[in-house]
């Protein structure tokens, strides 16, 4: 990961916002961010990722709470005086200056000299790979070349924090993803803090250093790539990062030094690992990843199994899915990866399935 | 689409005989109430038949004339008897009044010669007509003749730019008492452009609060902004006069509250005044809706970004907002400029005597003093301006840059 280190860049301290006073868009917020991270505001439509992000560049005001940058209460400063880099999701860039123009604009606005100001545009056209473009109008250029500007605008000034908001929803697949690992690349070269925000959970597991997965304006939970996909500690956060199955069910009785809830789900009991603080008695949810499920195991080998029906097949290149009927349900997946070929079921045939007591995390019921 | 339609072969025929026939209807209106009208207008600037056609003789005879001494007894005897041809046929009142534009006080002396030569069969004409009138023995009324003879002519544009042409073929500026269209182009010009200002400096921040409203605010300010156009100018221009008239509202508000004393009512109206203020009224919608379609375009966070770039309030609007609003703000002052120069029923009705534009002077010259070749030739000259004008326009911003819509 990138250098960092612990010092709290940015701290956002029981921050709330409404817009028309009755509905919350952001729900008492605390959130802390390193110097030097890269931290991604990962949520649907409608979850307060923007807001909170239009909050820290200062385009819209906290209804509550304090946000912090250094140490400092920011939230009456204007957006002007926050030295803050934005990358705007349709760019911004403006159409009536050339290249050079754009990103020599923040520059002019700090009285700097032309000496200094013309290194500057250079250096940062270099960094974003766009040597030679700073006499084109914006509307000369591609939709990723916009991108880079926009970037490099953001960066020309060299502010210690950048925000992005969805820059690269704009733009294809393959242009996406280059542009991720272009984005990477640059965080890296010049140590900045970024927050950045997107709906695209590959777009933000590529990237991020640590991800905030937000709902209806309260964060669900923040952690490392591998962590949230991994460990996540809610059945939104596990169906939003990644593919999983989810069975719901009540819990029967613990055991295992109290690690392993016995949960009963459409005529099965289930063993899952202890996740949420709950009861007996009480209603679950079980988060499986279809990869984790195991098709026709060794008897005895998995602490969890159970019979199941094919419903359907489907080839995907590199995996194989299937769709299952068990624990009362038809939709239940689990993939092959296509390393031995597929074991020759058709639809209708019957199976056992297979998982561990860990792969099968049991989460509050909503 | 390059080249003309083509009207034989081809795939497209039907569908181009189509749309032919669909754009018929407002062609021919076009051709037939603007282009035709338009054109003879612009005709009778330079074309004016009405002394050749009633004396071709005279006029032949008179291009002899060296123009100093008085025409021999030839050209008297000739011009006797067109003089009582146009009487009987009653044109030579027409061509009394065209020499009269060249020299005041002839038209009388034409008339009264026509009238008394009928009592006369014989000559020696030079004798009898000089009896008549003793303009006659002038070389003037004979130069007067031979200017208004010509067919085609430039005498219209010399008069309207305040110009006349000597008999020595000269053309030299009308002595200082008769010059007056070129100091009222002049003052039009003037007026208009700061009626363009005005209505800029009221409308740029309508239009951006429009833009910047909420659609359902938006779509309510704009239909604020058109009320105006639901009401009869000649309405709207009645309530100017009522408000600013020297026992209107605003008078008596002023005096009420002790601001000006009573005998010292302001002038506000039936003078530049009341023509400004009127006109920039009735014009502001023009100037509203371009601005406010170019500014529409414009995505807030233009500003946001210039902000987050570290940008003033004032930076931003002077450096990102200003010039991406420049189309708009070129289309509506252009609109505005170009209909105030030819404004006419404001100024007629709140202008006075100072408040008078061009129009004013050409409606005068259509509907009271019947000079045509006249009223056309200001009209010309005000079209020459409007093509100018368009012209600069297009060196400083280019016409397809105008923004009228989205």
């Amino acid at each position: 990961m990138s250098k960092q280190n612990n010092e709290t860049h940015v701290e956002f301290k029981g921050v709330s916002k409404s817009y028309d006073g009755r509905t919350m868009v952001v729900k008492d917020l605390d959130l802390g961010i390193r110097t030097g991270e890269f931290v991604t505001l990962l949520g649907p439509s409608g979850s307060g990722k923007t807001t909170i992000l239009m909050m820290l560049a200062g385009f819209q005001a906290p209804t509550a709470g304090e946000i912090l940058l250094d140490g400092q209460p920011i939230q009456d400063l204007p957006a002007r005086k926050r030295g803050i880099g934005m990358v705007f999701q349709n760019y911004a860039l403006f159409p009536h200056m050339t290249v050079g123009a754009n990103l020599a604009f923040p520059l002019e606005v700090r009285r700097m000299g032309a000496e200094e100001r013309r290194e500057r545009v250079e250096r940062v056209l270099r960094l974003v790979r766009l040597e030679g473009f700073a006499d084109r109008k914006p509307s000369q250029l591609s939709g990723g070349q916009q991108q880079r500007v926009a970037i490099a605008r953001a960066l020309v000034f060299e502010p210690s924090l950048v925000l992005m908001d969805e820059p690269l929803g704009a733009l294809d697949r393959s242009l996406r993803d280059e542009m991720q690992y272009e984005i990477r690349r640059i965080h890296r070269t010049l140590a900045v803090t970024v927050v950045y925000v997107t709906h695209d959970q590959q777009e933000a597991m590529v990237m991020s250093d640590r991800i905030a997965v937000l709902r209806k304006g309260v964060v669900e939970q923040i952690a490392v790539p591998e962590g949230l996909y991994e460990e996540p500690t809610g059945s939104f956060v596990a169906s939003f990062i990644g593919e999983s199955n989810q069975l719901h069910g009540r819990i029967l009785g613990t055991s295992e030094a109290d690690n392993v809830y016995e949960v009963e789900t459409g005529g099965e009991v289930i063993h899952a690992l202890k996740v949420a603080q709950c009861n007996v008695g009480d209603d679950v949810t079980l988060s499986i990843r279809p990869e984790r499920v195991k098709i026709n195991p060794e008897a005895g080998r998995y602490t969890n199994e159970v019979d199941a029906t094919v419903e359907d097949l489907t080839f995907l290149g590199n995996q194989l899915r299937v769709r299952l009927a068990t624990c009362g349900r038809e939709d239940f997946i689990a993939t092959i990866p296509n390393i031995v070929g597929h074991g020759g079921w058709i639809t209708g045939d019957s199976v056992r399935l297979g998982w561990t007591t860990v792969d099968c995390r049991a989460l509050n019921h909503e | 689409m390059a080249g003309p339609i083509k009207l034989s072969g081809g795939p497209g025929y039907r569908a181009k005989v189509r749309a032919l026939g669909l754009v018929a209807p407002l062609l021919i209106f076009i051709v037939v109430t603007f282009v035709a009208p338009l054109g003879t207008m612009l005709l009778r600037s330079v074309y004016d038949p009405v002394v050749a056609d009633a004396l071709p003789e005279t006029l032949e005879l008179l291009e002899d004339w060296d123009g100093i001494e008085l025409p021999p007894e030839a050209v008297y005897a000739v011009a006797a008897q067109e003089v009582k041809r146009a009487g009987a046929e009653r044109t030579l009142g027409q061509v009394a009044s065209r020499v009269n534009r060249v020299q005041g006080g002839l038209r009388s002396v034409i008339t009264r010669t026509g009238r008394e030569l009928r009592e006369i069969q014989q000559g020696p004409w030079r004798e009898s007509m000089m009896t008549i009138d003793s303009a006659w023995a002038d070389p003037a009324i004979w130069y007067a003749i031979r200017t208004t003879g010509e067919r085609f002519t430039a005498r219209h544009y010399w008069n309207a730019l305040d110009l006349q042409s000597l008999p020595d073929g000269s053309v030299v500026r009308q002595p200082e008492d008769r010059r007056i269209y070129l100091r009222l182009f002049w003052r039009t010009l003037m007026i208009s452009g700061l009626i363009t200002l005005l209505c800029l400096l009221l409308g740029y921040p309508i239009a951006h609060l429009i833009a910047c409203s909420k659609p359902s605010r938006a779509n309510l300010l704009l239909i604020l902004v058109l009320v105006p156009f639901w009401t009869s100018l000649l309405v709207r221009t009645t309530a100017w006069i009522v408000l600013l008239q020297t026992q209107g509202v605003l008078n008596e508000f002023l005096v009420t509250i002790g601001l000006i004393g009573d005998d010292g009512r302001l002038a506000m109206i039936y003078n530049m005044t009341g023509t400004i203020v009127a006109m920039t009224h009735v014009l502001l919608p023009f100037m509203v809706l371009p601005l406010y379609s170019v500014m529409n375009s414009i995505p807030s966070t233009q500003m946001d970004a210039a902000a987050s770039l570290g940008a003033t309030p004032l930076q931003a609007f002077l450096r990102v907002y200003w010039p991406q609003s420049l189309p708009g703000v070129g289309a509506g002052a252009l609109l505005v400029f170009i209909l105030a120069i030819g404004y006419y029923i404001t100024p007629a009705l709140v202008g006075g005597s100072d408040g008078q534009l061009i129009s004013n002077m050409i409606a005068y010259h259509m509907q009271t003093s019947l000079n045509w070749g006249l009223a056309a030739a200001l009209g010309g000259v005000l079209l020459l301006i409007v093509l100018l004008l368009y012209a600069v326009y297009e060196r400083l911003l280019g016409i397809e840059k105008i923004g009228l819509g989205g």
